[in-house]
């Protein structure tokens, strides 16, 4: 494996980059518990993205689970598989519960907390080098996240089942824009209370 | 004064503790019948059927009432609003279910936008579910037939928007649940009749679309489904605005603009 980049991506801060179909994105969480918020646009048409519906459609459809894991297809909006998860040493990553934002964070855990960094902050960061803005952000996947949705309805955000150096390996599976968010978040339990920075690793095998 | 950069995370998780057991609480604590009992939906401004398979592109201003009925129970219905005043701001389905703790959306809770506002409240539902982690169906399940995502994009499209306004929707009168090994179940169609009733809390655009849940065994629309607008201002007591402290802080960011 020769990696074309390899980087620490600080505690907090933003990241984008294309991948070219065929291309392995690893993610590692260096210290544990830490939330990496990602968002994925098809690199030759931007407005093909992500779906978190129509990935768990597909998923739950063929006897999968509400969350991601080894093998999961992350599909766009047009029902194409954009990336596949490859390996994955955590065995669950939530694409419910979206990304958190400064207006979020007013009701979910009140006004006091209007000015504190937020993951779609550092989305909109990124996206505005590519021309695009709050119309393109739409449900993220929060990997390492965990975010457990009980029978009886209840979604929370519990503290993280990832061990420090676990690590994720995307397959993409067409051009993609990458845009990823080491989340900031300090109000619930996602990052241990505590951000810490990743280690993201792209290669062609 | 209280620095929420610098606190331990041992304060930070006893605020969240804090915060999910008063969600918990609430979840847990059955409403009366008394309080979710329907209002009736006095001198209707309009009502129309929406056969199986079509959709319908509605404007409503604030305080209008959409009620929704599923006259036949037909399997599903795709739901979309945005920001009438600013599309840009549309529903978030991840804010939806996580600023409320919970997947299961009924009366009393509220519709969150992506700016930290309501833009609709559910103040009745005689449904047995509504989902939107799953959400409406596709091509992918419904082939050539009408489908929910098509749907929601041309009715979208009568406003002059695109794919790119798009975002993860709503499935009325779908029942869907996790089990215990993680998988979600598509427990039955509402019934014959069901009754989900909407208040717009912005000037609103809906998209509503009468086709099935993804999961849906019947991957088409099985008879019409109806709607009739009223204007309704809520009460001073009213419940949705008062159901949750989350929903109180939600209020207060969406009557900002409007003062």
């Amino acid at each position: 494996m020769t990696a074309i980049l390899d980087i620490t991506l600080p505690a907090r801060a933003p990241f984008s980059a294309t991948l070219k179909a065929g291309q392995i994105m690893r993610i590692i969480d260096l210290e544990g518990q830490q939330a990496v918020d990602a968002l994925f646009y098809n690199a030759q048409d931007r407005s093909e993205r992500y779906s978190a519906q129509d990935t768990l459609a597909a998923q739950a459809s063929s006897g999968g689970p509400y969350y991601l894991q080894t093998g999961s297809v992350l599909r766009s909006n047009e029902g194409r598989a954009m990336l596949t998860l490859v390996a994955d040493s955590c065995g669950f990553h939530d694409t419910s519960a979206g990304a958190c934002s400064c207006e979020a964070n007013t009701v979910r855990f009140g006004h006091e907390t209007r000015f504190m960094h937020a993951c779609r902050e550092n989305f909109l960061t990124e996206l505005a080098k590519y021309g695009m803005g709050k119309r393109d952000l739409v449900s993220n996947v929060n990997f390492f996240m965990n975010v457990p949705i009980r029978p009886n309805g209840e979604l929370t955000v519990d503290d993280g089942v990832s061990e420090p150096g676990g690590e994720i390996a995307l397959r993409a599976e067409m051009d993609v824009l990458v845009l990823i968010s080491n989340c900031p978040q300090v109000n619930n339990p996602c990052n241990g209370f505590r951000p810490t920075p990743i280690r993201i690793i792209i290669s062609d095998t | 004064m209280l620095d929420l950069n610098t606190l331990t995370p041992a304060q930070y998780r006893a605020r969240y503790l804090a915060l999910q057991e008063a969600a918990r609480r609430r979840a847990a604590t059955a409403l009366p019948p008394s309080v979710t009992a329907p209002q009736p939906l006095e001198k209707p401004l309009k009502t129309e059927t929406v056969p199986p398979g079509a959709y319908v592109a509605l404007r409503l201003k604030r305080f209008d009432v959409l009620r929704i009925t599923n006259d036949s129970g037909t399997p599903g219905a795709a739901l979309f609003l945005w920001n009438a005043d600013d599309v840009s701001e549309r529903y978030n389905a991840g804010d939806t279910v996580k600023l409320q703790w919970t997947t299961t959306l009924t009366t009393g809770r509220v519709l969150f936008s992506d700016m930290g506002r309501v833009l609709a409240s559910i103040t009745a539902d005689t449904s047995a579910g509504h989902d939107s982690i799953i959400g409406p169906n596709g091509p992918a399940q419904a082939g050539t037939g009408a489908n929910g995502r098509d749907n929601l994009r041309l009715a979208g499209a009568k406003f002059g928007l695109t794919r790119r306004d798009l975002a993860p929707a709503v499935s009325l009168f779908s029942h869907i649940a996790t089990d215990e090994t993680g998988r979600f179940q598509y427990h039955a169609a509402a019934a014959s009749g069901a009754m989900v009733e909407l208040r717009a809390e912005q000037n609103v655009l809906v998209a509503l679309s009468n086709t099935p849940h993804a999961l849906s065994p019947v991957t088409a629309a099985t008879g019409p489904i109806s709607i009739a607008i009223a204007h309704r201002p809520p009460a001073e007591d009213d419940l949705c605005r008062h159901f949750t402290e989350e929903a109180v802080r939600g209020f207060i960011n969406t009557d900002e603009a409007f003062s």
